[in-house]
Formats: structure tokens, sequence, C-alpha cells
């Protein structure tokens, strides 16, 4: 591994956007000015979970002063998706969720167009709805998509036409019927894991324009610039180059804004008033009624381990509660699926993984992508396991944690990392197997522990570029296509290229916002994928540049490229001590002697990373070569007690360490590890709720509640360790989602060790605690 | 709409303005005013991504309405930083790395600014019922209270 250039890898430099934040400075979409041309939208959105659409008359809507066009899906036949194309931008022949958009509404304010869309009639034939995943698969249960069969889809996803599933995926391997009989103890049980919000605290918003000569400009608060446009371009039949998405500043994202949501809808109004830029911003309502979710997930998980504890044999079923349209949800089952025993060495295993239509919202990405869905039974049935096999939970994870070179489930070897590691670290945190006394004595107290692994789910080949340019006082410009959602990307690829150009990281500017008119391809912000993925293409550029500058600088001298460096901005010989200040010679180059001609001339350095070895796995049994890139790996246990006369859980600490092969910036993953705690701690009592109509019931803050400021576990001990992986920068890999991947049934598990109980079911709400210590009261008695 | 003439400062500026009856101070300030640092995040009180100083009080912005401003002075996050100068609470929020998306930023600091100013050292209890109404999604809040608690320390408000 070659090492640091200017040692500023593995230093916490600032985030590159502070002052920006702090100052009130940053641009989001809605801040960005448009003048008295702008129009602004609202949609029309189903109140029916699943329904036919008989007529829609716009007329009365068109009518209203102020109305400039109502658009609808009648005249629209698109349909769009990342690895199925199911789904349209408006609702054309039927709706399948409660909020799907019917219509749209322009007009010149927001009011006109609320008032209008209230008066766009539409006839609906309801049609019998399903909610439920496992009733869905049902051969009786009312079909979503009878068209399944004529969807285009990716070549890696199985989807079964006249039925509900939207994607199968199979592990087989092994024994799985002999290693039953060798097994000395068996644990089986049901989860069930509810829909959740991704809140972020931006809403989706977008403003398009579209010109009179076709060409569309597309503002959107977006993880995936160019992963949006391609998906427009594609339903709209633009040319790529004649479609463009520019996406400042997010204001949180956490899955929910990959990929499209209501971008689509917004550029479809737009190109029924050419030159005018029209709004759509979505209220906090709209945000949870009408956006995607966490798909929900019941897990049917059986596992048997002989007597010492070594586990022998697992058999799962995940059915995914996708909602109305799959489009991206179908990866979250295929990941699940080839993740599916969670990061333990089992050699027989059969799974299936299922991703189910059902009439609620779309269900897709959220921070983590099928791993907190997964790890929410499994890392409670390993506590089970361990119990019935009379071993400590931490030290059952120690025994069968996977190990790097282990072949894993999808057979594939697995990649460097050190999970015991990070177990050691969360145990000796919370003085684990230390009894310790309640606050109170109506308190219980408990510990628990787990223990997670996630690879990035994407498609095998998903590519990063990057240019670096520099300018005529040798500060830099990086352009990336990786988005900045506050995870602190930007900073990350200034800091990379400041340590490979040798040059002060405050030289080094990330040219922002992006647009796909000028910043380099990358796939989507999502996956925990850019430390690593755009990181390698930032460090390529880099090198590209240096290498340009020095080859300069060798000719100029008549020395040898190997004997010359780039330190704060001079090139320095090691052999004859020469100096050669950056500035001006980056962009002008270097005359020959005598000034008889130059040499050089303005540096850009360009990088790009693509995965090449990533394979596909067999239909029938899920095995392959290799199923992913690498997976990042990582421990939490929580400290915990429970308040028994209102069933309050209190946590009061929370000890989380992830394996990030190598620390780029240590105060970043920092952040990441706290904010993910409480993240994850939140999910934890979260849920979206549904009347029978299949509409959300908790549709607001005060519905829906998230951690404030007063709900904070007492202390979060964070830490890292680093087992340097051979693809990523430095050996660095991501570690943004996994931070709040196994929170919950970590503290699932500190639970059952304070009161005894066994919780299957999220969300952990004190009313449910308190009912079931009722009970058990009751029963004792 | 019935509209109104209200006079009103804004970070130190005088402003005259004609505002129908139903505007909220967020909208006069972000659509009006082109003050967008104080964000919109819900809409009904219940997100404090709009917090802004009303005579020197925390209020959410969303829920004022413009009529009731005339002859009252208003602070949002762009009057705190003076001459390029920021105040010791922003220089603690970007010591510490105390924002991630930065959308909760701004009421962040109109709330922390208002209790600092009411009680300059305060406990880490008196920020949490301070912020309890500032909801934020990526950081955890930690960082934001040792901010404020460091802030307290080095100069407070100003
Ligand atoms: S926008 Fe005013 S409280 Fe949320
Ligand atoms: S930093 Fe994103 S909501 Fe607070």
């Amino acid at each position: 591994m070659k090492i640091s250039e200017s040692g500023l890898i593995g230093q916490s430099v600032a985030r590159t956007d502070i002052i920006d934040k702090v100052t009130g400075c940053a641009v989001f979409v809605d801040d960005i000015q448009f003048g008295p041309n702008l129009l602004h939208s609202r949609l029309v959105r189903s109140p029916h979970p699943h329904a036919l659409i008989k007529k829609i008359d716009t007329s009365k809507a068109l009518a209203l002063d102020g109305v400039r066009a109502v658009v609808t899906g009648q005249e629209l036949s698109a349909r769009m998706g990342l690895y199925l194309i199911d789904r349209p931008i408006f609702a054309a022949d039927r709706v399948r969720y409660y909020g799907e958009p019917v219509a749209g509404v322009v007009a010149t304010t927001e009011e006109i167009a609320v008032q209008a869309a209230r008066l766009v009639e539409i006839e609906y034939q309801p049609l019998p709805a399903i909610y439920d995943p496992v009733e869905a698969v049902q051969p009786e249960a009312p079909l979503l998509h009878p068209d399944l069969g004529e969807y285009s889809v990716a070549n890696f996803i199985f989807p079964e036409p006249g039925t509900n599933i939207s994607e199968h995926f199979k592990i087989r391997k092994g024994d799985i019927e002999s290693a039953w009989e060798q097994c000395a103890v068996v644990a089986e049980d049901r989860f069930r894991l509810p829909s959740i919000e991704h809140v972020p605290l931006e809403t989706h918003t977008s403003i398009a324009l579209s010109e009179t000569n076709g060409e569309v400009t597309l503002w959107a608060s977006s993880q995936s610039p160019f992963a949006m446009r391609d998906m427009i371009a594609q339903g709209l039949g633009i040319p790529h180059n004649k479609l463009r998405v520019i996406a400042p500043m997010v204001g949180g994202g956490f899955g929910g804004k990959a990929g499209v949501t209501m971008e689509a809808c917004a550029v479809v109004m737009a190109q029924a008033v050419p030159g005018h830029p029209v709004k759509l911003r979505l209220t906090r309502e709209e945000e949870f009624v009408g956006t995607s979710v966490r798909q929900s997930l019941v897990s049917d998980i059986k596992v048997g381990c002989d007597k010492d504890g070594n586990l022998l044999a697992m058999e799962l079923t995940y059915y995914f509660g996708g909602g109305a349209y799959n489009d991206y949800g179908v990866n979250i089952a295929r990941a699940a699926g080839y993740s599916c025993t969670g990061p333990y060495d089992v050699p027989n295993v059969k799974a299936d993984s299922l991703c189910v239509y059902t009439n609620y919202p779309v269900g897709s990405a959220m921070r983590g992508f099928g791993m907190p869905e997964i790890h929410w039974g499994l890392e409670q049935i390993m506590d089970q396991l361990a119990e019935k096999v009379d071993l400590d939970p931490a030290e059952f994870r120690r025994l069968n944690c996977v190990r790097t070179d282990d072949e894993i489930v999808s057979g594939m070897k697995m990649t460097p990392i050190n999970l015991e590691a990070c177990i050691d670290k969360v145990t000796e945190a919370i003085d684990w197997g230390k009894e310790e006394k309640p606050t109170a004595p109506n308190k219980k107290r408990g510990k628990g522990i787990a223990i997670m692994w996630k690879a990035p789910a994407m498609p095998p080949n998903p590519g990063s570029a990057a240019v670096v340019r520099f300018n005529e006082d040798a500060t830099v410009n990086v352009e990336i296509g990786g988005q900045e959602l506050g995870q602190g990307s930007f900073t990350v690829a200034a800091q990379i290229a400041a340590d490979v150009l040798g040059v002060p990281y405050r030289k080094v500017t990330v040219s922002s916002p992006i647009d796909t008119k000028y910043s380099p391809y990358e796939w989507q912000t999502v996956a925990s994928r850019l430390t690593w993925s755009m990181g390698n293409a930032v460090k390529a550029a880099a090198e590209d540049a240096r290498k340009q500058i020095l080859e300069t600088v060798a000719d100029h001298w008549d020395e040898d490229v190997d004997d010359l460096t780039i330190k704060d901005g001079l090139v320095i010989s090691f052999k004859s001590e020469r100096e050669q200040p950056l500035d001006k010679m980056v962009i002008y180059g270097l005359p020959n002697e005598d000034f008889e001609g130059w040499k050089g001339g303005p540096v850009v350095g360009r990088g790009h990373f693509m995965p090449t070895y990533v394979t596909n796995l067999d239909p029938e049994t899920g095995q392959g070569t290799r199923a992913v890139v690498h997976y990042t790996v990582g421990a939490q246990a929580v400290d915990l007690e429970v308040d028994l006369d209102t069933g309050q859980i209190d946590v009061l600490k929370i000890a989380s360490v992830y394996d990030v092969g190598r620390a780029i910036n240590p105060d970043l993953i920092m952040t990441q590890i706290e904010g993910g705690a409480v993240h994850g701690m939140s999910s934890a009592y979260e849920s979206l709720k549904f009347n029978e109509n299949g509409e959300p019931i908790n549709p607001s803050f005060v519905d829906y509640r998230i951690a404030t400021i007063a709900d904070i576990p007492g202390k979060i001990i964070g830490d890292f360790v680093e087992t340097p992986i051979e693809d990523g920068p430095w050996g660095a890999r991501g570690v943004g989602e996994h931070v709040m991947v196994q929170t919950a049934p970590a503290i699932a598990n500190a639970l059952y060790n304070a009161v005894g109980i066994r919780f299957s079911d999220l969300p952990l709400s004190a009313d449910k605690i308190y009912l079931a210590l009722d009970e058990k009261l009751a029963q004792e008695r | 709409m019935a509209h109104h003439m209200i006079s009103l400062l804004v970070n130190g500026q005088k402003e005259k303005l004609l505002v129908p009856s139903n505007l909220t101070l967020l909208h006069v300030l972000r659509d009006m005013l082109g003050l967008t640092g104080t964000k919109n995040g819900c809409e009904a009180g219940e997100c404090g991504a709009c917090t802004v100083l009303l005579d020197g009080e925390p209020v959410n912005s969303c829920m004022v309405l413009a009529p009731e401003l005339d002859g009252r002075e208003v602070i949002t996050v762009e009057g705190l930083a003076k001459d390029g100068q920021l105040t010791p609470l922003q220089e603690a929020f970007a010591e510490l790395s105390a924002v991630q998306c930065g959308y909760c930023t701004p009421g962040m600091l109109m709330s922390a600014t208002a209790l600092l100013r009411r009680k300059p050292h305060p406990t880490q209890q008196d920020v949490q019922e301070a912020l309890v109404g500032n909801l934020c999604r990526c950081t955890g809040y930690q960082r934001i209270i040792d901010a404020v608690m460091v802030a307290s320390r080095t100069g407070g408000a100003e």
C-alpha cells in the first residue's frame, strides 16, 4: 500500500463547507432565486390504495385564473426505473398506492396551484388492496402488475410474472437437510419490521425549466444527479446532453433522494409551459405520504449449531414489502439475499429473498439498503441460539463471525476485515459482563450486543470520474459528480487531492454545485461508496496532474522524475535541492533555456475508477466468484435501562466500532458514528402507520416522532479499526450507512437482558413494552 | 387578499414592505428579502429550521404572520456574523463540526443564540431544553450541545 504523500491522509481536516453552513450561505435548491418568471405546482394524489383510473376531467382546474397547465398520465405512457422499469411518472390507467401522483397543476402562485389541484376531477374504480408481503405472495392475492413480464429488467434481477414477486433471489449452499440432523440446538422465529421514513429536514424540492428548443434543466435536491438524468432522459426520450441536472447542497438524503422520486413530475409539468421554471416543493406531509420509504420486512429465520456453538445451518425467507413500485427496491431484496446470513460463517444455507409488491408507498433505498431490515431478526436469533447453547452472546459472535478469506454465503472469499477487534472494543467500552445497578428502583438495566456487515449494493460496474484542474496561483479545483449530503464527501475529495498533489489543503476547492453539464460522471452518492470509489477516481486524477507537473519540471532541470517531489506547493529535487513553485508554471509551463520555446501547459488531471471484478451469481444457487466489491463490518453494544412504570427505554451508552479499512478523516468517521447511533436508536421507535385505506395516519413531526436533542443516549463511545482493503484509496472503504444497521437489534438484545422479554416486532414503543411487562408480571403471579 | 404596510428592522436594516395578511415571516424573509439562510422544514411550527429572533426571542418564523411584524426587530442567521467575524457560537459550531447537511444549522444557531443571551452559562440540560424544538436528522445532537457549551466559555452569543 502506497503511503500518504503529504501526511494529510488520516488527519481530521475541517469540512470544506463548514463556514457556508454556519453563516446561512450554503445554497439548497429552494434557496435559488428565479424571479417573477417562476411558476408553482402541486401534485394531485390518489385517494385510493389500488384503483383503476376511469376518467380525468381537468377542465375546471384549467378554467381557474392563474392556472397555466394541468398534466396527467393519460397523454404519457413513459415508465422509469433503475433496475426494473415499472414506475410511471404520473399514474396512467391504475393507481397502486394512496398518494400516488395522478396529475400535476402549474399555476402562478402556490395557493392557486393548491386550489386548482382540488378541482381536477378523477373517477376511480377501486380494486382490492394488499398490504402484507406474506399475503401478497399467495396465489389468490390481487395482482398489482399484470404486465410484470413485459417490463425491462436488469439481467441480475428475477421477477416472477403472474405473481406480486418482483425479485426472487435464492441461496442454495451446502447440504441443508443433513446439516439440521447434526445440529444440537436450533432456534426459529419470525421477525417484523415496519416501513419508516427517511425524514430529511429538507423536503424533496425540484425546479424544472424546459426551453423552447427542447433543452431541459432540472435543479433538484438529489443524491444522484447522473442517475436521475439517465432515468428521466430515458423515460421521456430526451437526449442526455439536452437534459441538465444541477444539484446544490442536499439537506439530508439517507437514500430518500437517490434515484428519482418526484423530479420527473416537475420535468413533465415544465414541458407543458416552455420558458418558465416550475417549482415543485413537497410539503412535510407529502414527504411522509408521497416519497419512498424503507421497505417493510417479514423474516422467517431458522438457525442451528453444534453443541459447542458452531453454526451449521440456516434457513431464511425474507418477504420485503416493496410497496407499489419496485424499480429500485428489487436490488434491496437481492442485496439482502447475497448477504442473508449476516456476518457469520455458516456452511449450509437455504435462503429465499423476495421483493413483493404491496399497495403501500414505494419502498426504496434507505441508509443500509436491506441490512437494518435483515439484521433486526438475525441479531436477535443469534442471541436466542447462544442462550440455548449456553454461550455468552459476545463469545458466540467471536466464535462464529466471518473472518478474512472465509468462503462466505455467496461463495466469494471474504475481503480483509477484523470483526473480532470491533467486538472486543465495544464490549470493553461498556464493561460487558459486569452487572450494573439501575439508577432507580422502578427500572431494570441490561446490556446487548449486535454485529453487522454490509457491502456496497449496486450494479457490478458503477463508475466514478474526477478532474483535477490547476489555476494560475496554484490553487486547485477538484471536479466530481459525487454529492455532499452532510457526510463530508467534498472534504474527503479535497483532502485526497491535496495530499497527492502536495499542495496545502486550504488551496483546494471542490467545484459545486454538481452539474451534469460540467461535472464528471458519478453513478450515485449511495451505498457508502464515495470515499472508496470517488476517492479512487480523485486519487487517480491527482496522480495524473502530479505526473504532468513532475515531467515538465524534470525536463526543465534535466533531472529524473523519480528524484522530484511536490511539497507545500513547491517542486523539490532530492538530488539537486532545487525548488520550483507551482504557481504560474501549472498554467504557463516553463521556458526552455534562453526562452527558446516552452514546455508544459495548463495542468488538468483526469482519473476514473470502476470495479471490473464483480461477477454475476448463479440464479438457482446464488453462488459466484465475487458477489460484491468488499464488505464493511462493525459491532455495537448498548447499555440501557427500562422504566417499568412506563415502558420507556433510556439508552445510557452505545459503543459503536467499525472496520473502516483506513481512516482518511477520523473526525468525519466519528460524526457518522455519532449521527448513525442516534438515527439507529430513533429507528427502533419509528414506524409509518396506515389506516385500512392504505393512508398514512402519522404524516407529521408531531405524530411521527424522530429523536430530538432530549432523547440522545447518555454517551456514545465511537471508535474504528483499520484493516485495509486492496481496492480502496489507501485501503479505505465506506462507513456512512453501517453505523445504524444493527442499533435496533442491539437495543432489543439489551432489553431482553434487562427484562427477559423478546420483542420480535419493531417499533419498540413504550406502550408495547409496558403491556408486555404487565403480561409477564401477571403470568409470574 | 388584504395587504398591510409594515416597517421593521431586519438584521439592523430598516425595511418597509407591503405584505399580504396571510404571509408568514418565513416567506417575508426568504421570498421578499432574499434572506434564504432561514430554512423551511415543515411550515407547521414542528421542526425549528425556520427559527429567527423576534425582538430577541426565538420564534418559528413559519408561525408568525407578516402584519404582526410592524415596528419589530428580526435577526436571522445572516445577521449573526458582523463584518465577516463569526460569533463565538458560530466559531464553536465550525470548530466542533456540529454540522452535517446544515439544513437545521441556522435554526439551531438562532435558538442557541437566544439561550446564551438569556443564560450565558447554561448546563447541558438547559441546552437540551432550549433546543428541543430544533430537529436534526444528521448529527446525533451531541456536538451541537458541546458547541453551545464551548461558546458559553469563549464569549457567548455575541
Ligand atoms: S419550518 Fe417552521 S418549524 Fe418547521
Ligand atoms: S445537520 Fe442535517 S439536519 Fe442537522
